[in-house]
């Protein structure tokens, strides 16, 4: 198995595109990172997409967007795996590398939320829990996501600490000229707005938002930034069916694997995004990447610890939380932050001397994990 | 929602039908392929209609095809014989939903499929008066 390295990346800030199609923010992100990867061709387009088919009526995308970007005749394939398309889909961009069946591998994510309505969105979300037996309950994913958040209020954590996540988020995402939502937002906001799910506040939730992130991966060649580890792994899709319904099993088997790959154990790990599109899957995020114990991932989120200058940098661009949660496109957004960091061009979020860096991506409620690891190349 | 997909599920969700692995006796709702020791041989296995609740939250942005029940309160209760089942609790004010409390099943419908479309029914619980 080959090396993999991150040669390109390419990221859209996040936000309302009225004016743009799919295709749009899919061919200027993606030709953003085949520029700066300096490759002369691609062999292959993984694109990351959860719900084109209710946004736009579309489906196809991988040909789509293969001509979106001028190369009709490439070979591409879609990826989708509910708000995990991301993760899932750069790991399956690695394999193509790793493997020696593709040698220039673009894989980019794109989600256009704004072309309905905040209802269907609703729907969208929900369509990545299973339909019969829980959709079917009217649930929401947020309110599956507050019947966890409950349950880690009455045994481990105060409604505040746990808020801390969103806080520390829209902190780290102030001057990301990426992110939806760079500016802070105190405490007392947060736990002030409506409830969107009891006890999830407003605040608490990622919002909804256009976006495309873009990687190029090549064959490792001991420069720059690789991929020490990938992986997935899933879960019951309902959380009844679960034997805790707070373990999320998922994340923690995906980051052990990651890891295992890596030859690393979670101390060597110097930054992590996480996937917050709630406060408490954030904190849950960190738990499971075994970056604090059980139970004690909302007071970690609540010190200067996940700062730039701190022990455990979390979510240095904001997370889904601040720089914005374009489902399909969230987990590029967050491995190419990761190597942004990486190779040191993360700016004003620069983490100093951060050797490996992780990030994690979920979809449902962790039904499904990608965890992949980035390590900065020894030269 | 096609009248099959509709009509494939009549009877666990009018009946709390769920099944019961033959080799290890761990019991589902709703119904699994393969059990978690490996046996994929079942047989149907009525569910327990009462319960507790284990944790809940009140939708108040629904999915398409609910508003008009907003706001109401969804919750994971766990059955008597251990099941636990994600259902909406109703005839109670959200306020007074609490872990622990005790619920019973009762058949309700669940939502119309627009104008001209199915009436879905189905199980919703409430709390047990003493």
């Amino acid at each position: 198995m080959r090396n993999v390295k991150v040669a390109g990346i390419g990221l859209l800030k996040v936000k309302e595109y009225w004016d743009r199609s799919i295709q749009d923010l899919f061919a200027e992100t993606s030709l953003k990172a085949i520029k700066d990867a300096g490759v002369e061709s691609i062999d292959k387009v993984y694109v990351s997409n959860m719900s084109a088919a209710l946004m736009q009526d579309q489906l196809n995308t991988a040909a789509l967007m293969s001509d979106a970007i001028g190369m009709p005749g490439i070979s591409a394939s879609r990826v989708e795996a509910g708000s995990a398309s991301g993760g899932v889909a750069f790991h399956e961009a690695v394999q193509a590398v790793a493997s020696g069946y593709s040698d220039t591998v673009l894989v980019t994510g794109v989600e256009k939320m704004s072309d309905i309505l905040p209802d269907v969105v609703t729907t969208a979300l929900a369509m990545a829990e299973e339909q019969e037996y829980t959709a079917y309950t009217g649930v929401t994913k947020t309110g599956i996501a507050a019947m966890i958040h409950r349950l880690y209020l009455d045994r481990y954590a105060e409604a505040s600490e746990v808020c801390m996540m969103a806080v520390k988020s829209h902190e780290h995402a102030v001057g990301c000229k990426h992110a939806q939502y760079p500016f802070k937002m105190s405490i007392e906001r947060a736990m002030s707005s409506p409830m969107e799910a009891n006890p999830i506040h407003m605040m608490e939730c990622a919002g909804i938002g256009d976006g495309a992130a873009a990687i190029v991966l090549v064959p490792a060649d001991n420069a720059g930034v690789e991929v020490a580890g990938s992986a997935i792994a899933t879960d019951y899709t309902s959380i009844a069916q679960r034997l805790d319904p707070m373990a999320m099993d998922a994340i923690r088997k995906a980051a052990d694997r990651a890891y295992k790959m890596a030859g690393i154990t979670a101390k060597k790990v110097d930054l992590a995004e996480v996937h917050d599109d709630f406060t408490i899957n954030g904190v849950l995020g960190v738990e499971g990447l075994g970056l604090a114990k059980d139970g004690e991932g909302a007071k970690l989120v609540s010190t200067e610890e996940v700062d730039k200058a701190g022990k455990i940098p979390i979510n240095t661009f904001g997370g889904l939380k601040a720089r914005g949660n374009p489902l399909g496109a969230t987990g590029i957004y967050q491995v190419a932050e990761v190597a942004l960091q990486l190779r040191g061009d993360a700016g004003d979020h620069q983490v100093e001397g951060a050797k490996y860096g992780v990030a994690q991506n979920s979809g449902g409620m962790a039904s499904i994990c990608a965890v992949n690891v980035l390590r900065r190349a020894k030269k | 929602m096609s009248v099959p997909r509709y009509w494939r599920n009549e009877i666990p969700r009018y009946r709390l039908v769920g099944e019961e692995c033959t080799v290890c006796g761990n019991k589902y709702f709703p119904a699994r392929h393969v059990c978690s020791c490996g046996s994929t041989d079942f047989k149907a296995y009525k569910l327990t209609e009462t319960g507790e609740v284990v944790t809940w939250t009140v939708i108040k942005n629904s999915p398409i095809g609910f508003e008009k029940y907003t706001p109401y309160v969804v919750g994971l209760i766990e059955l008597g014989d251990g099941i636990r089942i994600m259902s909406q609790i109703v005839d109670v004010d959200p306020t007074d939903v609490s872990a622990g409390l005790k619920v019973e099943a009762c058949f309700r419908k669940i939502k119309e499929d627009g104008k001209t479309g199915i009436l879905q029914y189905g199980y919703k619980f409430r709390p047990i008066v003493a």
